[in-house]
């Protein structure tokens, strides 16, 4: 019986190594091949589960399997290890299994991820894998990028509405919920292109900040929109956060606002107005596209480091809820759009933005050199001078422009 | 004082009492299944099951009052879950409590991203019934200036948690079934040996425990408009503050009250602060001037200078159940 069995056991175990080594052919097989959009491989590492129906995996999440459809890669192609925490042993971890798996290309979504995902891209063994991470700032010359997008030019044309409304309603004060105020320049320069667009329609505007020190905690992102509410009248509530209970809090109040991430005119019908929001698809199509075109070695150099904004469609606007916008709203937001989609012009420059309507009801934009000076005073760009995005690129922006109230 | 900087001032107290009340349902709950001698980390957990199989029970129903009853009844069974486990199966109570803990926001995010993704999410505000209930204040009351803002104006939930806190308190003090429930927590052999039947009494406590965790669920939900974000869960870490606050309130449920309204002092005074300096520019101006950072830290650090305190008294804490936490097995006697 013992005999027997051992038998059965060594043959169970010859078995195993046989279909383990024609696997190891296919993979073999599969390498040696020309890598084409129908072979791709695409890895993804979240920080929360792929289940999930809103938030930023979800928004990630929707981005590649949005971008895959486009290229027209089939869904099966994509492997993902989800609800990977900030640790580097962690990621180091969810890399391993999505190279076993044979992927050409992997994303990381979230900051904490770098260190883990800058070692892996060193590795000899994994130099035929592009990686690419998100919200970062560490890189190499080839096979790693990182990639964010320019929120800040999408938050001006949403401060241009807010401001509309607050000229509307005859009420300068507008709140502002921010997860974070100067720390990061994500936040800050956010707040300050909000404040700019505003300014740029009502010159009186003033944005209250209150900053929670944290990037998702509904509770306190309630309680942060009622007291601006409460505390200064604030008339639109705009926000850097994840849910939407400001918007929420703003329906209830009676008051309008701007969400962020996503359309939230859904959770709040008749006060949201518009909301900046990411098109990850954009950036994850080209990342895919780079990855498949040339070995990953040039990964780098055909991609670069993704800085996208509204000319790429990466950020944009939600479509302006006419049951809560001002009049103008439209016309004026679209004339602003296609002027920095044009180039000739971005929102940390020396150069101001006025609207002017003429008697056939048609805007104009009116440009005027005007110093950018920080609300305590300190001028950062002369009359004239061109946009300091680099300091939203590097993150050095830590200052607060003329306009934002934050005490 | 001017009127608009009493105004904010009472906004303050008044967002002190809405968002810290939760934290009231989780202590007294778990004071309660402390006390009978069973230590329940799932606190969280048990938050999450009683919180989203009310709202979305309540919501069916269009009623808040059937909403509570199924908070109840779902943080109940989570009750029953961990009483089979420790109770009957004598399984360690700290690792089945994190166990709960895990499973009730698996169960939390199972059910929302299942219902979200489908569409069925329920919608607050298309529940009349539910936002009339919640948002009712009692009537001539609440209308007295002032006072009447900062007693009277809150929603029945409010009130509800502090009439368990009171009425819990009178149960274990100065009723029979109170005492050998405080016995079982100190010595559940000795009080077997006098003929209380232990395993009934653990677990009857531990379920109600769980239940008034569960209406606290129910409220984090509803205080948040009943928003499903996906990926965060309307609990957010208040269960493990109501762990703390169990200590913190030396396992009395009226001192509770008082714990509660501390920490969500400290809670709400990171979102006020820069409020109360405008309100109050020279008196309170330098609360904007402090960093955020250590209003954030500010509740632990005074929850760990109480825990200091209380350890440097040398003395035990009377009320502490002696057998908290320690299975019990009439065998071993």
């Amino acid at each position: 019986m013992k005999k027997l069995l051992s038998m059965l056991l060594a043959l169970a175990m010859l078995l195993t190594c046989m279909v383990a080594f024609s696997a190891c052919g296919d993979e073999a097989a599969n390498n040696s091949g020309e890598l084409t959009l129908e072979n791709v491989k695409v890895g993804a590492i979240y920080i929360t589960s792929q289940n999930d129906t809103a938030g930023y995996t979800f928004a990630h999440h929707n981005g590649i399997t949005t971008a895959m459809e486009k290229l027209g890669i089939p869904a099966e192609n994509l492997y993902i290890v989800d609800n990977v925490a900030e640790d580097d042993t962690a990621v180091s971890n969810a890399i391993d299994t999505l190279a076993g798996k044979g992927c050409n290309i992997i994303f990381g979504i979230s900051f904490g991820y770098l260190n883990a995902m800058n070692d892996a891209a060193a590795k000899e063994e994994y130099a035929n894998i592009a990686f690419s991470h998100a919200t970062g700032y560490l890189a190499n010359e080839t096979n790693f990028n990182n990639y964010f997008g320019r929120i800040y030019q999408a938050r001006y044309l949403a401060g241009i509405a807010a401001g509309l409304k607050s000229l509307e309603l005859g009420n300068d004060a507008l709140g502002y919920v921010a997860a974070y105020g100067t720390e990061y320049a994500e936040t800050c320069s956010g707040i300050n292109a909000f404040t700019m667009g505003a300014l740029s329609v009502n010159p009186n505007a003033q944005v209250y900040v209150k900053t929670i020190n944290a990037w998702a905690d509904e509770t306190m992102e309630k309680q942060a929109a009622e007291s601006l509410i409460n505390t200064y009248n604030v008339c639109v509530i705009a926000q850097h956060c994840d849910s939407a209970q400001p918007q929420l809090v703003a329906a209830n109040a009676g008051v309008f606002g701007c969400g962020y991430n996503s359309d939230m005119t859904e959770q709040a019908p008749t006060s949201h107005i518009t909301a900046p929001i990411w098109n990850w698809d954009v950036y994850y199509a080209e990342a895919i596209k780079a990855a498949v075109n040339a070995p990953a070695s040039e990964f780098v150099n055909n991609i670069g480091i993704y800085y996208g904004g509204l000319k790429e469609g990466f950020v944009d606007i939600s479509p302006i809820n006419a049951a809560a916008a001002s009049e103008g709203t439209e016309e004026i937001v679209s004339l602003v759009k296609d002027l920095i989609i044009s180039g000739e012009w971005d929102v940390f420059s020396g150069v101001k933005l006025s609207y002017t309507q003429d008697a056939d009801g048609n805007w104009t934009i009116v440009k005027t050199d005007a110093d950018l000076v920080t609300n305590t005073g300190e001028v950062i760009v002369t009359a004239g001078g061109a946009s300091v995005d680099d300091g939203v690129i590097k993150g050095s922006m830590n200052y607060y422009v003329a306009g934002v109230v934050a005490e | 004082m001017n009127n608009e900087a009493l105004g904010i001032f009472i906004n303050f107290l008044f967002s002190i009492v809405v968002y810290s009340i939760p934290l009231l349902y989780g202590t007294v709950g778990e004071i309660i299944t402390e006390k009978s001698g069973s230590l329940n980390l799932g606190v969280e957990g048990t938050m999450a099951i009683g919180g989203v199989a009310g709202y979305i029970i309540g919501c069916s129903t269009n009623s808040v009052t059937v909403g509570i009853l199924a908070a109840m009844l779902f943080g109940a069974l989570c009750g029953l879950v961990f009483s089979f486990l420790t109770v009957t199966l004598q399984a360690n109570q700290n690792v089945t409590g994190l166990t709960m803990t895990t499973f009730g926001l698996g169960v939390y995010f199972f059910i929302g991203n299942g219902l979200a993704s489908s569409g069925k999410w329920p919608i607050m505000t298309e529940h009349s019934a539910i936002i009339n209930s919640w948002e009712a204040k009692i009537p001539f009351l609440s209308n007295i200036p002032i006072i009447g803002k900062i007693l009277f104006s809150y929603n029945i939930f409010v009130y509800l948690a502090v009439i368990i806190a009171i009425v819990a308190y009178l149960y274990m003090k100065y009723t029979k079934m109170g005492l050998k429930m405080r016995a079982i927590g100190e010595n559940p052999a000795a009080a077997d040996s006098l003929g209380v039947n232990v395993i009934a009494y653990k677990y009857i406590h531990i379920m109600l425990g769980s239940a008034i965790m569960g209406i606290g669920g129910l409220y984090m939900g509803l205080n948040l408009g009943g928003s499903f974000e996906g990926s965060t869960c309307w609990i957010n870490g208040y269960g493990w503050i109501a762990i703390a606050l169990v200590i913190f309130a030396g396992w009395n449920t009226a001192y509770a009250i008082l714990g509660t309204l501390v920490f969500g002092f400290f809670n709400t005074l990171q979102v006020y602060n820069t409020d109360l300096a405008y309100a109050f520019p020279n008196v309170l101006g330098w609360l904007s001037k402090i960093p955020p950072h250590l209003f954030k830290a500010l509740p632990f650090i005074i929850t760990a200078i109480v825990l200091v305190a209380a350890s440097i008294r040398k003395k035990k804490n009377p009320n502490e159940p002696s057998a908290c936490g320690i299975n019990y097995y009439r065998e071993d006697r």
